[in-house]
């Protein structure tokens, strides 16, 4: 049986052995540690904009030193400044992943794709591993894929409304088009929902708003953690075959066939 | 003697923008008739996943005042949604007391004899260095109103200094033209807050009896051209208790989602200053702003604005200040000092106040209190990519 221990996630070159990256930007930085124990995460996003200063309360002291850092860069309204932002990043020691995060909508905060092919473009051919933040447009990720983007995470639902993968048949069309790492970011609430994406063949999740506005941020993350196995090893698996609104018809449409 | 003017009426200097927002945002705000709705109105909005103006004034009516438990259930949802458990912190620093203004509730009026000062670049580098010391990052740089004694060169002067120690600078200054707005953000500014005090236009006549901010549509407009000018993003808010508080607020959340529809990368802001009704008042005045009443204000335009940010004012109490942040507040100021000088040395203020502050804690006490109610202080937010 193939073991989820040869079943690596690779971005950037780099192996990951878990497919759960956590959004650290709602949290009691006091909590990040524990929740990052128990969802076993191996990435976790940082806002730029949060860890730029020399402030106090500067989450880059509370990570773990093992953690790969994924700086976004949120705040961003059009390319320039996300290349602004990621040249910080590296300046500040935060290493070659960056997630790019375009967003001139400070109502829905959804991403301006343009503006991010645009930015793909330029910081990876200036070496950066980028992720890049976008609307589940197929056209659009395929552009992403020339621009030389290390994975495309599409949005699942707007940033921090929990509702889930609302844009699956169209983060499906990006699964089997695409011949990248496709994460599900933002929107995705319940566990049920993270293993209802892994289950597809999304290759990650992150997840944030719903491990932070839980109750017990900790446990919440180690119930993400499962469910993306679970949805990682049912993928895996092949799904049997599930009846749903395939049910057959009574009267044969190739009775007429005779030899 | 010095001409008074009408008060729709632009005074020199002031130049037009093309623009109907002001026509839009009056003609909303007289529309609005707090008193039409009810209780089941109000109901009903609440139950909407997005709210509509008319949802908007049946929160802030008085029908809604029983509903304001579940407001605060739903207002919470909307804040942890958007904002997590992040609370921002800042400080103001006031630049300059001297105003041209006649405004009769403001101790700044140009008539009140207190003691004026407007803070050198020394000594603003200094204040700034004693704040940044603290280890806040993020300043509001305020002034009176009043051009000559501090004019857009010394508002940008301060601005250039304030960027060599806070990672975001707001202001908090008289309105200003486009050209002028696009100077201070090229100097380093980064938000722009404008109190339109009331937008009952007669009551505004009343209340404003001299000099430039007498003119109101100039001051209506002047967040639109704050953000022509190149601002990341604005801030509105009515002093609550001037005229009749619930139109005035609705009228400051139609204004700013109307900016935000025009402007979607925009940042909104918004603020929740009040008149404090008198003690042992005889009779009840509807126009009295009290906690309950401020609380529905706030609660209703975070469920209207699930997005924007919202300041709690060090006007209120350190108690009322700390159970808001979870329900609708976003950011909160500390260690504030509203006197002119006085950050590096307390003993050292040489100008007076504008009003007083009900919450005198320490940034150190703040933050302590924000960890006690397992929310996280913000000290940075935000890089100007331009800077």
């Amino acid at each position: 049986m193939q073991s989820l221990q040869q079943d690596p996630l690779i971005l950037g070159g780099k192996t990951f052995h878990s497919r759960f990256i956590l959004g650290s930007g709602k949290f009691s930085l006091q909590l990040v540690r524990d929740v990052m124990t128990y969802g076993k995460c191996e990435m976790a996003t940082i806002a730029l904009r949060r860890a730029n200063a020399d402030s106090p309360e500067n989450i880059l002291d509370f990570l773990p030193e093992h953690l790969t850092l994924l700086p976004n860069t949120s705040g961003a309204r059009n390319a320039e400044e996300a290349i602004r932002i990621a040249h910080l990043s590296r300046e500040l020691g935060c290493g070659d992943f960056i997630k790019i995060e375009v967003i001139p909508d400070t109502k829905y905060l959804l991403p301006d794709n343009g503006e991010t092919i645009r930015a793909t473009e330029i910081l990876a051919n200036e070496g950066f591993h980028v992720l890049p933040y976008m609307y589940p447009d197929l056209i659009c990720a395929r552009h992403l894929v020339d621009a030389g983007a290390a994975a495309i995470m599409p949005l699942g639902a707007p940033i921090g409304s929990n509702k889930g993968l609302r844009t699956k048949d169209f983060i499906r069309i990006l699964i089997d088009e695409i011949d990248l790492p496709i994460i599900v970011d933002a929107g995705i609430g319940t566990p049920s929902q993270a293993c209802e994406a892994m289950e597809m063949g999304a290759a990650a999740v992150m997840a944030n708003t719903a491990i932070a506005t839980s109750d017990h941020c900790a446990m919440m993350a180690h119930a993400f953690r499962l469910a993306i196995e679970a949805g990682r090893a049912a993928y895996l698996a092949k799904l049997g075959r599930v009846l749903d609104n395939d049910a057959e018809a009574s009267s044969p449409l190739t009775g007429f066939l005779q030899d | 003697m010095r001409k008074i003017y009408d008060p729709i009426e632009f005074q020199p200097g002031m130049k037009t923008i093309d623009s109907n927002l002001f026509d839009r945002v009056l003609d909303a705000r007289n529309r609005n008739n707090p008193a039409s709705y009810t209780t089941a109105d109000a109901q009903n909005a609440l139950q909407k996943e997005t709210l509509s103006y008319e949802d908007f004034a049946a929160l802030l009516s008085p029908a809604a005042e029983p509903l304001l438990e579940p407001m605060a259930q739903r207002a919470k949802a909307e804040r942890e949604k958007n904002f997590g458990n992040n609370v921002l912190l800042f400080t103001p620093l006031y630049l300059s007391n001297f105003c041209e203004n006649q405004c009769v509730y403001c101790g700044f009026n140009c008539q009140n004899p207190i003691t004026r000062y407007r803070l050198n670049t020394a000594e603003m580098e200094a204040e700034m260095e004693a704040i940044a010391k603290t280890g806040m990052r993020e300043i509001l740089l305020l002034t009176g109103e009043s051009r000559s004694a501090s004019d857009p060169e010394y508002i940008a002067e301060a601005v250039r200094i304030a960027r060599k120690y806070f990672s975001t600078i707001g202001l908090e200054v008289y309105p200003m033209n486009v050209d002028e707005y696009r100077m201070l953000c090229e100097s380093g500014a980064d938000f722009v807050t404008v109190f339109q005090e009331t937008y009952d236009l007669e009551r505004y006549k009343e209340l404003h009896l001299a000099g430039t901010k007498r003119c109101f549509p100039y001051r209506v407009c002047a967040q639109e051209r704050a953000l022509m000018g190149g601002m990341r993003g604005v801030g509105f808010g009515v002093l609550l208790g001037l005229a009749d508080f619930r139109r005035d607020m609705f009228a400051a959340g139609v204004h700013a989602a109307i900016l935000q529809k025009k402007y979607p990368h925009a940042e909104i802001a918004l603020s929740f200053p009040r008149l404090r009704p008198y003690k042992n008042h005889a009779e009840a005045n509807p126009h009295d702003v009290h906690e309950t009443q401020l609380l529905q204000m706030m609660l209703a335009c975070r469920i209207f604005l699930p997005f924007a940010s919202f300041t709690i004012s060090t006007r209120e109490r350190a108690d009322f200040r700390d159970h808001v942040l979870p329900l609708a507040a976003t950011k909160i100021s500390a260690g504030v000092n509203v006197g002119i000088g006085g950050h590096k040395d307390q003993s050292a203020q040489k100008g007076d106040a504008q009003f007083e502050i009900s919450d005198p804690r320490s940034l150190a006490e703040i933050h302590d209190a924000i960890i006690a109610q397992g929310m996280q202080p913000v000290y940075t937010d935000y890089i100007n990519t331009n800077a």
